[in-house]
């Protein structure tokens, strides 16, 4: 369990001063300009040393990815842009960060824009996050105020705007291209890849488009070193992890905690433990709503980290975990998120704007099980059919809840379709 | 500098240039790739991942080959160069998924959609899909848009590739085409329902890869292979675009566009698309000789007999028309001749100057707008007067080219810097340009700025400016006019001075002017247009779908034509017609057929014959006279009534009138 003096976050509830003057007395913008003069190779091997992966759901390495950046601009400017478009069913950790710990964020955000070059840089809000966006916005006026943003930033020597864009309310638009199709002023549909937002991204220029939670916490890595932060979880997953638990446990919190926490640790440290006890337990969707759920067979040995759960077949995706009791209509709660798919699905590319519509027009009649048992194995090849090949990522999100589904509960989906063919 | 790399498709090593995509690249070895989204000349989208292919140690999962550079590839271990197949199971479940997904919500109305037959889906569908459908829901409906009397919608076809999006918006230059909606919601629509305001947009019926656009015009008329299909020349403009005539039995079902990247690239305009049905009305399908101020039906013997009184007894000025073919002239040419009659070409009075190739086509070709890097165009307003060059300018506009003009302002669907309306403003412009390099500067020279009361000093000032180093376009309206100044169809003094004296016109299809009263008029053509209405002997001829023929564009390249469908009643071949008149006259001309005739024709004027050549013109610069200060006038006001064939067509005069109406030349209510 994390000790109090390695939190990060320590204002993620909103129980202290969320002002300026209160995120200095927590240690923030301390010896931010000295940070920087140590410059931008530094501060980007700290980075990578640290093992920081991105928070965002992928988990590609931060220091790695800020790397990919031209070192030197070829007459183009380098945008930052944070990823704050936090839509994932489930997901609530950024929500946290940026209305009682905005500072965090915004030093980061300074740090993270000098180290690739960076002079301006861009935080997409969600379109929902209405009063988040008026406390943000509030906290980057007072940092401006304050002298921390804008000309000879924290007389840091660097000069770094900051402009926070309020998105429309699009799942898609977190998408690291679609968001920025979207802040360009376009219709938020993904770019194509090749060529990557480090080569051409934002108004076609180099542009690095990160979570708001992986740059909230580098500034907090650079003060206390890498080490410290690689010092927690386990090998290649390291840090410290927002995790956001919902559904049937006693008391739904977002936390703080080490990479690589059992589950169960979580859970019952957490969150008082799972409605009705551990035992009542049916599954878990570890990472929000687009990665596969684990049953409560692997629940007691999982371990939330990226690699393990990618062993099995699921993900760490945005540390959403979301649990689902044995009163859990399991069809029916899958069903909801494919609607979430098909409705979101921008429409651009063809497996996603016909396979996701196309899986949950099924799963609705595997929830009332009107269908046919070889239907299970055509969803499950529809799901094939949409993974992997459309132009983002999106279709793999909506593929994915669904082959968790059938992979842990075929059983279920069949009882129902026969219960339905031979009524009892 | 040339990046060529070694790649690996289907274990066939080859070279590739690092920026060409894989598409491409496979296209250049012979391998087909399917695809819906991709066209060569539009942008990438690469939505409807049809064209997926395995990379091999790549990441799991096809990449889109439309999109996926060779430069982009990773070299395989220890520098092996990438590889990638084409037909691994990979690559092939890829497009068989993506296959159904595009069938889910397409309709089964095949046996009455127009696409059948010539359809991208249907054809894919055999080669890359399965044979049965696993989708039991319902299906998608979509509803169907107006986008005016040329391209009917069915947007249940739909498959969203966003080719009419992107060409609409990229070669068209108009904004009234998107993608509205999310989801298996999106849909093609125009915004706020309008129709398109665009003369090119009747290529978004065959950009589209499925029926959802079709014509309608030609709708239900014929299926495709039923037709009989002839490659010939358009002649609506002087582009002289590369067109295909689809015909069944003696009427012309539709025309569409063929490739010619010198050319028209693959564009046609709405005009030279959708006349056809202007080739069934009006047509003069039997001589006509005037008796009591009346036109009087008679036979051919008749009819040439008072022809040839005619021109025994008077005075004889031969004139050509717009859409008269080299062939045509040439006889008409040796028989004027012959009876020692004047002859003239520049019928709207033009001042092309005789003899002086370089004056009347200028120098350079329609290819050399794509290199431009300034583009400055005289007197015309290339919109209307070829809208598929004006295309041409407008790519390269976007590829970041500089256009101006000297001319009336007129919308082009592009940004260009306006330099006034007159001589003087040219005149000031080309002193300013004096120390100016002119290598990439491209002029095109209108029409409008070589009226008769100009004296050709627009001419002469943009010749100057060739001289040192800027190229020359002329731009002409007419498809025939460049042949006919090629075979010197001409009368020092213009049509003024050759119809001074003469007893009799022979009109060769001349009917955009008045003929004065006074002489007898002999009129050979193919309408009951202003000419036929002046005649005293009317005689029948082919229209440009019924004879073969050449027509040297305006570029100064001879493009030959061909006969597509029979000319209609007692119609003949045009040259036919002088021949056999020039034989009643008791002067027959040298040839019996139309391969003796461009024999003879190739003996005397040799460049004619270079089909699809275009001879190097040698610059000739005309002396400038004093710059007065005239207008330039542009010589098209209505881009669907250019010619007697467009003023016969039903759908031409609907779009003439649709188009005054929107640009309030017109009430609608009126």
């Amino acid at each position: 369990m994390l000790a109090d003096r390695d939190r990060i976050f320590t204002n993620l509830y909103g129980m202290g001063d969320c002002t300026l003057a209160g995120a200095r007395k927590r240690g923030h913008w301390d010896g931010t300009a000295e940070l920087i003069k140590k410059g931008q190779d530094w501060i980007i091997t700290q980075v990578k040393e640290s093992g920081l992966r991105g928070r965002g759901g992928a988990g590609f390495p931060t220091g790695l990815k800020w790397s990919f950046m031209p070192k030197n601009s070829d007459g183009r400017p380098h945008y930052l842009v944070v990823n704050a478009d936090e839509s994932e069913p489930g997901t609530c950790k950024d929500r946290e960060i940026m209305r009682h710990d905005p500072h965090t964020l915004i030093e980061g955000c300074l740090i993270a824009g000098f180290a690739m070059n960076s002079n301006v840089g861009y935080i997409y809000i969600r379109g929902e996050y209405i009063r988040e966006k008026e406390l943000l916005q509030a906290a980057i006026d007072e940092a401006y105020d304050a002298g921390l943003l804008g000309r000879n930033a924290c007389n840091s020597g660097w000069d770094f705007d900051l402009y926070l864009h309020h998105g429309a309310g699009a799942y898609i638009c977190g998408e690291e291209t679609a968001l920025l199709e979207s802040l360009e002023g376009k219709k938020g549909m993904p770019r194509m890849k090749p060529p990557f937002p480090a080569g051409s991204g934002l108004y076609g220029c180099p542009t690095t488009v990160n979570n708001v939670e992986s740059i909230a916490v580098v500034p907090t890595i650079l003060r206390r070193g890498a080490t410290w932060f690689a010092s927690f979880g386990r090998e290649n997953n390291t840090g410290t992890k927002i995790f956001a638990i919902s559904g049937h446990v006693n008391s739904p919190c977002v936390v703080e905690e080490i990479m690589s926490i059992s589950l169960r640790e979580l859970i019952d440290k957490h969150c008082d433990g799972v409605r009705g006890g551990w035992d009542n337990l049916k599954a878990v969707i570890p990472g929000g709503a687009s990665v596969p759920l684990i049953p409560k067979s692997l629940c007691d040995d999982a371990i939330l980290d990226f690699d393990w759960l990618r062993d099995h077949q699921s993900g760490l995706g945005t540390a959403a975990v979301i649990v689902m009791d044995q009163s859990t209509d399991i069809i029916k709660a899958i069903w909801r998120l494919s609607k979430f798919y098909k409705h979101e699905s921008c429409g651009q590319c063809t497996p996603c704007r016909e396979g996701a519509g196309w899986m949950m027009r099924v799963m609705d009649r595997f929830v009332s099980g009107k269908a046919d048992i070889e239907e299970i194995d055509t969803l499950l090849q529809i799901t094939k059919q949409v993974e992997g090949h459309t132009i983002c990522a999106l279709g793999d999100a909506a593929a994915w809840p669904v082959q968790g589904l059938i992979r842990h509960f075929r059983n279920e989906i069949e009882d129902r379709i026969l219960k339905e063919k031979i009524p009892a | 500098m040339s990046d060529l790399r070694k790649i690996i498709i289907d274990g066939i090593e080859t070279e590739a240039l690092g920026d060409m995509t894989l598409i491409q690249v496979c296209e250049q070895m012979g391998i087909e790739i399917p695809r819906f989204c991709y066209h060569e000349r539009l942008s990438i989208a690469g939505n409807c991942r049809m064209c997926l292919v395995e990379i091999v140690g790549g990441p799991p999962k096809p990449a889109a080959s439309c999109a996926m550079q060779v430069k982009d590839l990773r070299p395989g271990p220890e520098g092996a160069p990438p590889e990638i197949r084409t037909r691994s199971d990979m690559a092939r479940q890829a497009r068989e998924g993506v296959m159904e997904f595009l069938l889910i919500n397409h309709p089964l109305d095949c046996p009455i959609c127009d696409q059948g037959g010539e359809c991208d889906l249907q054809d894919q569908a055999v080669a890359y899909g399965m044979d049965f459908s696993r989708y039991r829901e319902a299906k998608r409906a979509v509803d169907d848009l107006d986008l005016g009397p040329l391209v009917e919608t069915h947007m249940t076809r739909c498959i969203s590739c966003t080719r009419c999006v992107r060409f609409t918006t990229e070669v068209a230059g108009i904004n009234q085409m998107g993608q509205s909606g999310r989801g298996e919601d999106a849909e093609i629509i125009s915004y706020l329902n309008q129709t398109l305001h665009s003369n090119m947009q009747g290529n978004i019926i065959d950009l589209c890869p499925v029926g959802a656009l079709t014509s309608k015009p030609y709708a239900f008329t014929a299926r495709s292979w039923e037709l009989e299909k002839v490659e010939s020349i358009d002649v609506m403009d002087a582009l002289g675009s590369n067109i295909r005539v689809d015909s069944k039995g003696r009427r012309v079902m539709r025309i569409l566009p063929r490739n010619h990247d010198g050319v028209n690239e693959e564009w046609i305009s709405d005009k030279t698309r959708f006349v056809w049905d202007g080739l069934i009305n009006q047509r003069l399908d039997r001589p006509f000789i005037r008796r009591d101020g009346k036109l009087v039906a008679c036979s051919w013997d008749h009819a040439l007999d008072e022809a040839v009184s005619l021109l025994k007894s008077e005075q004889v000025t031969s004139i050509a028309g717009d859409l008269a073919s080299v062939e045509a002239v040439y006889a008409l040419s040796q028989l004027t001749d012959s009876l020692q009659g004047k002859k003239e070409c520049r019928v709207n009075n033009v001042d092309l100057p005789i003899g002086n190739r370089s004056g009347y086509v200028g120098i350079s070709r329609i290819e050399d707008i794509d290199s431009a890097g300034r583009i400055l165009m005289i007197g015309t307003n290339p919109g209307i007067e070829a809208p598929v060059l004006n295309a041409r300018i407008r790519a390269s506009w976007l590829a970041g080219g500089h256009v101006e003009l000297v001319g009336e302002a007129v919308d082009l669907t592009y940004e260009y810097k306006h330099h006034g309306t007159d001589l003087l403003s040219l005149h000031k412009l080309a002193k300013n340009m004096e120390d100016v390099d002119l290598t990439d500067t491209l002029i095109i020279l209108g029409q409008g700025a070589l009226h008769e009361s100009l004296d050709n000093s627009a001419l002469g000032i943009a010749m100057n400016l060739a001289d040192r180093g800027a190229g020359l376009l002329i731009l002409h309206t007419a498809a025939g006019r460049v042949g006919a100044m090629d075979l010197g169809f001409t009368t020092e003094g213009g049509l003024d001075q050759a119809l001074d004296g003469a007893g009799v016109v022979y009109n060769l299809g001349v009917d955009e002017i008045d003929i004065p009263s006074g002489p007898k008029v002999i009129y050979q053509g193919s309408h009951g247009d202003r000419g036929a209405h002046r005649a005293d002997v009317i005689l029948p001829a082919a229209a440009y779908t019924e004879e073969a023929g050449i027509f040297v564009n305006t570029e100064g390249r001879p493009q030959l034509a061909s006969k597509a469908t029979f000319p209609v009643g007692e119609a003949k071949e045009n040259w036919a017609i002088i021949r056999a008149l020039s034989g009643k006259l008791g002067m027959p001309l040298e040839y019996n057929s139309q391969i003796q005739l461009r024999l003879k024709l190739a003996e005397e004027f040799p460049h004619l014959m270079e089909i699809d050549m275009v001879r190097e013109n040698e610059l000739q610069p005309i002396e400038t006279t004093q710059a007065g200060n005239t207008e330039f006038k542009n010589v098209i006001n209505d881009f669907y009534l250019t010619n007697p064939i467009a003023r016969a067509s039903a759908v031409m005069a609907e779009l003439s009138y649709l188009t005054r109406t929107r640009d309030g030349e017109l009430n609608e209510a009126a």
